[in-house]
């Protein structure tokens, strides 16, 4: 029961960061139909531009946060004008194609900048862990967990309650009946890809405590959160939340009653047996042939 | 003669003259590399380029053929005249019942599936390490012989690996003229209309996989046994990729753009030690430009290039006459 607790502890703290992930390529994907194999570099770089903005320069931990992120933010821009935008003819292959080359610049660039060397940084707040159940819980989960539900909370206002948000429903939805409609579906694409820039510079700033931050940690990440957007059914938020979770509880409780070799392989287990039993994932709702 | 046939030739007679003046080993051995990726390219090509599906799992049977291959010749000593086939039946085996559930996705999905069976058999690779040896990776592995001739490495290598590169060339090359070519472009085109007129998608799509994947096995099998050595990471993610970039890069639907994709990516990174720290940077880079500027591919985006420039001098003659 206890160590039940406590896989369940840590399979909650990486399924928030997962669902972050995942969010940003659901989000990108409902307002842009891409997918963008290089989100797993945005948290590479959120976290490790954290490392420097917070142990390198000192500065304050919510203005690192701010600025790691604005960082990433500023490289979402740069990429969706420089690399999507003038892209004549959008056909997944080559989109994919352009996305992994995007990944393996980012993740030169992210050599370049700080090394082959892994970096740690402390966690935001004390490090005792609270023990519940015999089971110990670090006070980093609770800020994860804490930051990824005010941030689902603040997204979830953002689409229903904003005039921007609706826009860009209303360009996930058809977008050229919402060009004609006056909106800016060229804007809002790039605050799409913007806003899931920002969300994986989030993931990486929150996990860089619990985790060895380098310039090849991203990869994987990204994979898994996007396994975690299949899972739950790509384009819904509620369905990234639900698979981000899920993964990462699973994949604690693979790694503790079978074995940590495991691990890696989960995710696309999980991924293929969605694939196979219901493409549209689970809460999804959308008919697989959208292309 | 058919045109085909003349380009054949030219290509053949530039391989023999190539394998038969290098003298520096490392230039036969890139040679051969670039003879196995060929191989990969070739298989994929059937896929993406001829029938119009994406496979990000492709490295998963390149390594299924070079570590069964291995296994069966290293741990149980077999001779690997009889663990070859045995590999290549298995990579179809494999192929057969991956791509029954896999083919019926599209797009995204397609490409999806593929990558969570490619990501789980390197995962396999890794950590079955009683097999496999882990991500240390399989040593030992004996060479190809004929008798007494070792056929592995320096120039037997080279003509080996190249003769079988021929050989799939001219089987693709009649595949693509004929009836079962056809149907898969027309899947390629449109796999409803095709289907409107009678072609079995489904079955067709998966006898094609199938098809790639014993071929990417085949160049996985000469990939061990020329190298003596595997390990999981020439059979990872990052590898699936290139796969796909040589196909894409080289140009779609063209058997000789699989080669050109094969061996300019090959070079690429040999090219690419001179920027040192850099080349990760340039080398992404790189992908991205040929992607965004010549989305057809480097062969064709450079010839439809050719033929606007052809076309603006044709303009311009007849009002510099005037």
């Amino acid at each position: 029961m206890q160590e039940l607790l406590q896989y369940l502890f840590s399979g909650i703290a990486n399924g928030a960061i997962y669902a972050v992930i995942a969010l940003g390529f659901s989000m990108l994907y409902l307002a842009t139909e891409l997918i963008n194999f290089a989100q797993g570099e945005f948290v590479m770089l959120g976290a490790l531009s954290f490392v420097t903005f917070w142990t390198g320069f000192q500065l304050p931990l919510g203005l690192a946060f701010f600025l790691a992120v604005l960082v990433v933010a500023a490289f979402g821009v740069l990429f969706e004008r420089l690399a999507i935008r003038p892209v004549r003819k959008p056909q997944p292959i080559t989109l994919i194609i352009i996305t992994v080359g995007a990944s393996i610049l980012l993740r030169g660039i992210g050599m370049l900048t700080w090394g082959k060397d892994s970096y740690s940084v402390p966690p935001f707040s004390h490090n005792e862990p609270l023990v519940i159940g015999g089971a110990a819980l670090l006070p980093q989960s609770l800020w994860i967990v804490g930051i990824v539900l005010v941030l689902m909370v603040a997204l979830q206002l953002f689409h229903k309650r904003t005039l921007t948000g609706k826009a860009m429903q209303a360009c996930a939805i058809h977008r050229q009946a919402a060009w004609l409609l006056g909106i800016p579906s060229d804007l809002m694409a790039l605050l799409a890809f913007v806003l899931s820039a920002v969300l994986g510079a989030v993931a990486g700033v929150i996990i860089a405590p619990i985790t060895m931050c380098g310039y090849d940690m991203g990869t994987m990440l990204g994979l898994r959160g996007f396994c975690a957007a299949m899972l739950g059914g790509l384009g819904s938020t509620w369905g990234a939340v639900v698979g981000g979770f899920l993964l990462g509880i699973l994949e604690a409780l693979g790694v503790g009653y079978i074995s940590s070799g495991i691990k890696d392989a989960i995710a696309f287990l999980l991924l293929l047996l969605i694939l196979y039993a219901r493409p549209s994932g689970i809460l999804g709702t959308q008919a697989v042939h959208r292309f | 003669m058919k045109r085909s046939h003349v380009r054949t030739l030219i290509f053949l007679a530039l391989v023999l003259g190539w394998g038969a003046f290098a003298r520096n080993p490392y230039h036969l051995q890139l040679l051969a590399v670039i003879g196995v990726h060929t191989l990969l390219a070739l298989g994929l090509n059937l896929l993406m380029g001829f029938a119009g599906q994406i496979s990000l799992g492709h490295a998963a049977f390149y390594g299924i053929g070079a570590y069964a291959s291995g296994v069966l010749t290293v741990h149980l000593g077999w001779s690997p005249w009889v663990a070859g086939p045995a590999a290549l039946a298995l990579a179809a085996a494999v192929a057969l019942v991956v791509g029954l559930p896999t083919l019926r996705l599209t797009g995204y999905y397609l490409g999806m599936g593929t990558l969570g069976f490619g990501m789980i058999v390197y995962v396999l690779f890794r950590e079955w390490s009683g097999l496999t040896g882990g991500a240390s990776g399989l040593v030992g592995i004996p060479p190809l012989c004929l008798g007494p001739i070792e056929l592995s490495s320096g120039r037997n290598g080279f003509w080996l690996i190249w003769l079988v590169v021929l050989a799939n060339f001219l089987l693709c090359e009649r595949l693509i003229d004929s009836r079962m070519g056809r149907a898969l472009r027309a899947i390629h085109d449109s796999e409803r209309a095709a289907a409107a007129v009678g072609v079995d998608t489904a079955r067709l799509k998966v006898m094609v996989f199938v098809l790639s994947a014993v071929m990417a096995a085949l160049a996985g099998f000469l990939y061990a046994h020329m190298m003596s050595f595997i390990s999981p990471s020439s059979f990872d993610f990052m590898v699936s990729i290139r796969v796909v970039t040589m196909v894409v890069i080289g140009g779609m639907a063209s058997v000789w753009g699989a080669l050109f994709g094969a061996a300019l990516l090959t070079m690429l990174p040999e090219w690419l030690h001179v920027f040192a720290d850099y080349e990760m940077m340039v080398y992404g880079l790189i992908l991205m430009v040929v992607m965004i500027f010549l989305p057809q591919g480097l062969t064709r985006g450079v010839m439809d290039l050719y033929e606007r420039w052809q076309r603006s001098l044709d303009r311009s003659r007849p009002s510099a006459q005037s």
